[in-house]
């Protein structure tokens, strides 16, 4: 089992044709992903990656030869909104964007719009999801992974990467990793994510990777000791940031108290949350509590 | 990105928004010349001259001065402009006054807070508003917290006309005829603006009745400036850290800090967790550099550049996860770097994912001298042990 994501989910790539539309739907291939086809407006009947999947000019149009369970957005943050809105309004189930700098504008519509939907969206600004040794929507480095227990969700990228790697490397492996992404507005939010992991028997444990910014991972902290009965390892990134300053993340800045990383990290233990002390205990702190 | 009161003021009034009237002043050859215009167009003798920074408490630190006179305002005038102003939001080495903006005096009754910003928990825009104007609102949502009324505006749930009217309720405005046309006003100017906030405090009413924004702050949504032609031009780069300024033209992602540990980082969380764990092997670091999911060798090399422009910086922690960048292309990029750049500081590496072991090999084979790690808390330690 896994969430969200598995060897069966058919993809699809919107923005295909640029470079890095095309050079990870060439990854994910590579993976084993099943991305069936692409979308381009206005390079519709031309072909893409090496397993020459069909591009098309809408998701419309790619529907009437392809059953999508998924997309995965690869296009300029300008247009990034659209084409989120473009796959709502095909029903898409889940759909996954990677693009960073959508403006905040943009994004409040797409909000209001997936909640009168049936749509999942994963990030934006974020590495998308990967299910170990079965397939992945995204940028995330699929060697890393080896199946295992433990399911991953974080705010950020490479500290993604850096939470599975200490996983696999302490032998526990992992079931499905999602980056939520680092916007102030995001389509998923942890608790979305702990949701689908407390119904995946094969999760035994979560890592959970929060940041300085927002107020997200206090909600999830409540939600976690009212809701959910599996071993949690929390980590916040940004103790030692400056208040005021945004830290590379659009959503990685403080404007109140309650958004500092010591804010979090005390909510976070008061609610039974293990909090890994600094970035490299991750693995370590969740071998510890599974074995118990 | 911030830009100043005179700026946000015209944004306002382009949304027909009451402002205090006035004009921008650049070097002091038009002072007198300006306060004469002022005290013509306003009808006004006092005038108020106001420096222009983008950092708040400037009245506080001597940059806001009323003046009754022609010769107090010009004195007040050839002060500022020019002046070296420290506030609370500079830090202590201050901000040079570049611009000052000379305004009419108005006959004030009464000053209220308002602000609008993004709730993000509740997914909605939300008005914040307070009777206690022109005073730090941090101190009244601390002391007097039920003072600060919030209506929430959001398409689907909440709409503006509702939240609108809840503030003016709030602020006892019902009897101003066009306090709702004001508001609805500010909104639009908001919106369509991309701000991330827009602060008027204080928003007045004047003896004459009249509703007023005073002062204006607003920050735009950097994101957005592609479609706000107008307000990209507003972007004032003397307000920013040169050297903040120089990374971003590199496309990086840098925040200078007062410690003397650099870093170079891909990936904004795992930038401010190397900073931590920096902090908690006793270090300090010296700024967060995030040069982005995949690194390359001219992006390292830019890295250095910046972050030994900080004369503090006594060694440099390179913190790398390649995923789809190879760690033997980012190592050879660290070398090649660190040859041309003639580095007399002591520099740590750490490369983790693709070809780790390999980046490993050719960084303890090279002719430089190079300290590999092979975890963060080995890199963070050996990073501190340079310095102390």
């Amino acid at each position: 089992m896994s969430i969200l994501l598995n060897k069966k989910t058919s993809i699809l790539v919107q923005g295909i044709t640029g470079s890095e539309g095309l050079f990870h739907a060439q990854q994910m291939l590579d993976y084993g992903s099943n991305v069936v086809c692409g979308v381009t407006p206005g390079k519709g009947g031309q072909t893409a990656t090496e397993n020459n999947l069909p591009v098309f000019n809408s998701i419309e149009e790619a529907k009437k030869e392809f059953s999508i369970d998924a997309t995965v957005i690869f296009v300029p943050p300008r247009f990034a909104a659209n084409a989120i809105l473009e796959a709502i309004n095909q029903n898409i189930g889940l759909i996954v964007c990677i693009s960073e700098g959508i403006p905040v504008r943009d994004m409040k519509k797409v909000k209001s719009a997936l909640d009168n939907s049936s749509s999942t969206l994963i990030g934006p600004n974020c590495p998308g999801l990967i299910t170990a040794e079965e397939s992945k929507i995204g940028i995330t480095p699929g060697f890393i992974c080896k199946k295992g227990s433990v399911g991953i969700l974080s705010r950020s990228g490479t500290l993604t990467y850096e939470a599975i790697d200490q996983i696999v490397n302490v032998g526990l492996g992992m079931t499905t990793a999602v980056g939520i992404g680092g916007d102030p507005i995001i389509g998923s939010s942890m608790i979305d994510i702990l949701k689908h992991f407390a119904d995946d028997e094969e999760t035994k444990g979560v890592v959970m990777i929060g940041e300085i910014g927002g107020s997200m991972e206090n909600e999830a902290a409540e939600w976690i000791k009212n809701n959910f009965n599996k071993p949690v390892v929390s980590f916040i990134a940004g103790q030692t940031a400056p208040k005021g300053k945004r830290m590379g993340h659009a959503g990685a800045i403080i404007s109140e108290g309650s958004e500092t990383a010591d804010a979090k990290i005390k909510i976070l233990k008061e609610c039974g949350v293990s909090v890994a002390k600094t970035v490299s205990e991750i693995g370590e702190t969740m071998l510890q509590l599974i074995e118990e | 990105m911030k830009i100043h009161e005179f700026q946000a003021k015209e944004l306002l009034s382009d949304y027909n928004v009451p402002i205090q009237r006035g004009h921008i002043v650049y070097s002091s050859n038009e002072i007198e010349k300006t306060i004469e215009k002022v005290q013509n167009e306003f009808n006004s003798d006092a005038v108020v001259v106001k420096a222009q920074i983008h950092a708040g408490g400037r009245g506080k630190g001597g940059g806001v001065k009323f003046c009754p006179s022609t010769e107090s305002a010009i004195e007040s005038a050839n002060e500022i402009l020019g002046m070296n102003l420290i506030t609370h939001q500079t830090g202590e080495e201050g901000k040079l006054v570049n611009q000052i903006l000379i305004t009419e005096a108005l006959d004030i009754e009464k000053e209220f807070y308002f602000a609008l910003m993004f709730d993000r928990a509740k997914n909605a825009d939300v008005f914040i508003v307070s009777t206690e104007g022109g005073v730090d609102i941090e101190e009244v949502a601390e002391k007097t917290p039920k003072k600060i009324v919030k209506a929430w505006v959001n398409n689907d749930t909440h709409p503006l006309e509702n939240a609108v009217n809840t503030i003016i309720d709030a602020l006892s405005l019902n009897s101003f005829n066009d306090a709702f046309e004001i508001f609805t006003n500010i909104y639009n100017c908001y919106s369509n603006s991309d701000c991330n906030l827009l602060e008027i405090n204080p928003l007045v009413i004047t003896e004459d009745q009249k509703i007023i924004a005073l002062d204006a702050k607003v920050d735009i949504d950097s994101n957005a400036l592609f479609r706000q032609e107008k307000i990209a031009k507003f972007h004032d780069t003397s307000e920013e850290d040169p050297l903040e300024l120089k990374a971003s033209e590199y496309g990086l992602n840098y925040i200078k800090l007062d410690g003397n540990v650099g870093c170079m980082v891909n990936g904004a969380g795992l930038a401010m967790a190397t900073m931590d764990i920096v902090k908690h092997h006793g270090g300090e670091p010296a700024n967060f550099l995030d040069v982005g999911g995949a690194a390359n060798v001219d992006t390292i090399k830019n890295g250095f550049k910046i972050i030994l422009s900080d004369p503090n910086v006594k060694s440099v922690l390179i913190n790398i996860f390649g995923g789809i960048v190879r760690c033997d292309r980012v190592a050879n990029g660290v070398i090649q770097a660190v040859k041309e750049l003639n580095l007399n500081v002591g520099v740590v590496v750490r490369l983790q994912g693709t070809n780790a072991k390999l980046a490993k090999q050719i960084l303890d084979e090279s002719d430089i001298e190079l300290i590999s790690a092979e975890t963060i808390d080995e890199a963070a330690k050996k990073a501190v042990g340079l310095v102390s």
